[in-house]
């Protein structure tokens, strides 16, 4: 019975050991790549308007809705304790900090993200990018690098039009619906927002670039099995896009905050 | 030349290529047959390096390619064409852009790449129409021509064909064929064909046989159909009583 638990638990840790050295793998080849080879500024400036204009509407949407209840939320628990002038920089910083980039990648994921792993799995599966080796195109150039480039470039512009939204729906819910005096909101957010709060959430959105579109394409290139492969693959890249993402969260806000 | 020697490739346990050896000499057209399901796509894909072997050689021009790394190989893609059993054409480029990929992703203008696409076009009976055309709106006989002038153009010394007219009809195969003989002849190439199709012996110099992850029989394809060898007789006359098992 130990024994079973030890096999267990060994096979795990090799797996996920694996799965680790491969991508890591996987990311220096799109580096060595990058830097030795000409970058191809057509495909970058494709991805960068097929990661942003797709996912654009659905971020304006999140951020929205999401400013707009962190101000009712926020106004329910300062009111008791009359602190309501606070609403403005918990807004603010929510948003710059956090929900801004970790929305915008969530929401890139499942829009951008899963279609990068389904073409490029149905590339894989029907013979396409062993097509591209045998004449001489280096495939990470050619399929990886502007997907990576082009979602890190992206994405703190996303990030910011997210931010900017729920900052602006929060205004609005505070000021019109909820009653505070917009002077006071105001002052409140320029006595206590600083520029790091921006800057550091800018700094997660690469970050997260980075890593959804690295675990996306990954996902595409092992692809296996047909179209019943495919469709695992885009599955299991968004769950651990999207877990990677909560994570590398978590370690940057103890970094950076 | 390219030498295959004790070549061996397995998926899990299964061995799709046991200790096998090979020679295919320059300016040879070789074709390998066997059944369905034997491994003729994997030997084709270990000779151009897409599938790394368990163990064993596989030289081309007195080149290790299983030792090679990525811009090694790139020099031996140089030498090899491989023309593909779907083509697998890009599917997001149009005709004239898979033909020209390689020129065109590697800065040379489409000005400029348009005659040389325009010539092989020609050359494997296509006509500029389908210039504009997009993967899916081609028949397979027009893929699996389009596929051939992609590896046209890049001038090949070696050239091969996985399973070419798979799934066309007599007309075409026949066309097909036709193609690879002219392209073999005018091109001084060594061209390997995998295939189960007994009509290529009309147009190939030699015939291998590839049977449990061996090479069981090499001999020249104009004597085949009176040769002897008992996996030979039996399968070019698809007959189910012999030494291959059928598979049911």
């Amino acid at each position: 019975m130990v024994f079973d638990v030890l096999n267990f638990v060994g096979k795990i840790s090799i797996n996920t050991c694996n799965r680790v050295g491969n991508i890591g793998l996987f990311f220096q080849d799109a580096i060595v790549a990058l830097f030795s080879t000409k970058p191809k500024l057509k495909k970058i400036i494709y991805q960068m308007y097929f990661v942003g204009v797709s996912s654009l509407t659905v971020i304006v949407l999140i951020g929205i809705t999401v400013g707009a209840v962190l101000a009712v939320q926020s106004y329910e628990g300062l009111h008791r304790f009359s602190a309501e002038r606070f609403i403005g920089p918990i807004i603010f910083i929510s948003m710059t900090r956090e929900f801004g980039p970790v929305l915008t990648a969530i929401m890139v994921i499942g829009r951008a993200g899963s279609a990068m792993t389904a073409e490029i799995g149905t590339m894989k599966i029907t013979e396409q990018i062993d097509a591209l080796q045998t004449l001489r195109i280096d495939v990470q150039q050619y399929l990886i690098v502007p997907r990576i480039v082009g979602s890190t470039i992206i994405l703190p512009f996303l990030s910011i039009f997210c931010s900017l939204c729920g900052i602006l729906a929060g205004f609005f819910m505070s000021v019109h619906v909820l009653g505070i005096n917009p002077e006071m909101y105001m002052e409140s957010v320029r006595e206590n927002v600083m520029l790091s709060d921006i800057t550091n959430g800018l700094i997660k959105a690469i970050f997260f670039g980075v890593l959804l579109s690295l675990i996306c394409t990954y996902k595409g290139f092992i692809t296996r099995g047909g179209a019943k492969g495919v469709g695992i693959a885009t599955t299991q890249s968004v769950v651990m896009a999207n877990v990677t993402i909560f994570v590398a969260d978590y370690i940057l806000t103890s970094l950076m905050f | 030349m390219i030498e295959i020697k004790n070549l061996t490739k397995a998926f899990d346990t299964k061995k799709i290529t046991d200790n096998l050896n090979l020679t295919i000499k320059e300016n040879d057209f070789m074709v390998v047959i066997g059944r369905s399901g034997v491994g003729k796509s994997v030997l084709l894909k270990q000779v151009i390096g897409l599938i790394k072997p368990d163990s064993g050689k596989i030289m081309i021009d007195k080149q290790n390619i299983g030792k090679l790394d990525k811009k090694e190989l790139e020099q031996v893609y140089k030498k090899c064409g491989y023309v593909f059993q779907f083509a697998a054409l890009l599917d997001s480029l149009n005709v004239f852009e898979n033909i020209g990929i390689t020129l065109l992703e590697n800065g040379v203008s489409s000005e400029n790449v348009r005659p040389l696409v325009m010539e092989k076009i020609r050359s494997v009976g296509l006509s500029k129409d389908v210039l504009k055309k997009y993967p899916a709106e081609l028949s397979g006989g027009m893929k699996k021509r389009v596929g051939l002038a992609r590896t046209l153009m890049l001038s090949p010394k070696i050239i091969m064909y996985d399973e070419p007219t798979t799934g066309l009809d007599p007309i075409t195969v026949k066309l097909i064929h036709e193609l690879i003989q002219k392209t073999h002849t005018n091109l001084n190439a060594t061209t390997l064909v995998i295939s189960h199709d007994v009509e290529v012996f009309k147009y190939a110099k030699t015939v291998s046989m590839l049977h449990d992850g061996k090479i069981i029989y090499t001999g020249p394809a104009k004597t085949i159909w009176e040769c002897d060898n008992p996996y030979i007789y039996q399968f070019i006359r698809g007959l189910g009583e012999g030494p291959i098992k059928a598979i049911i």
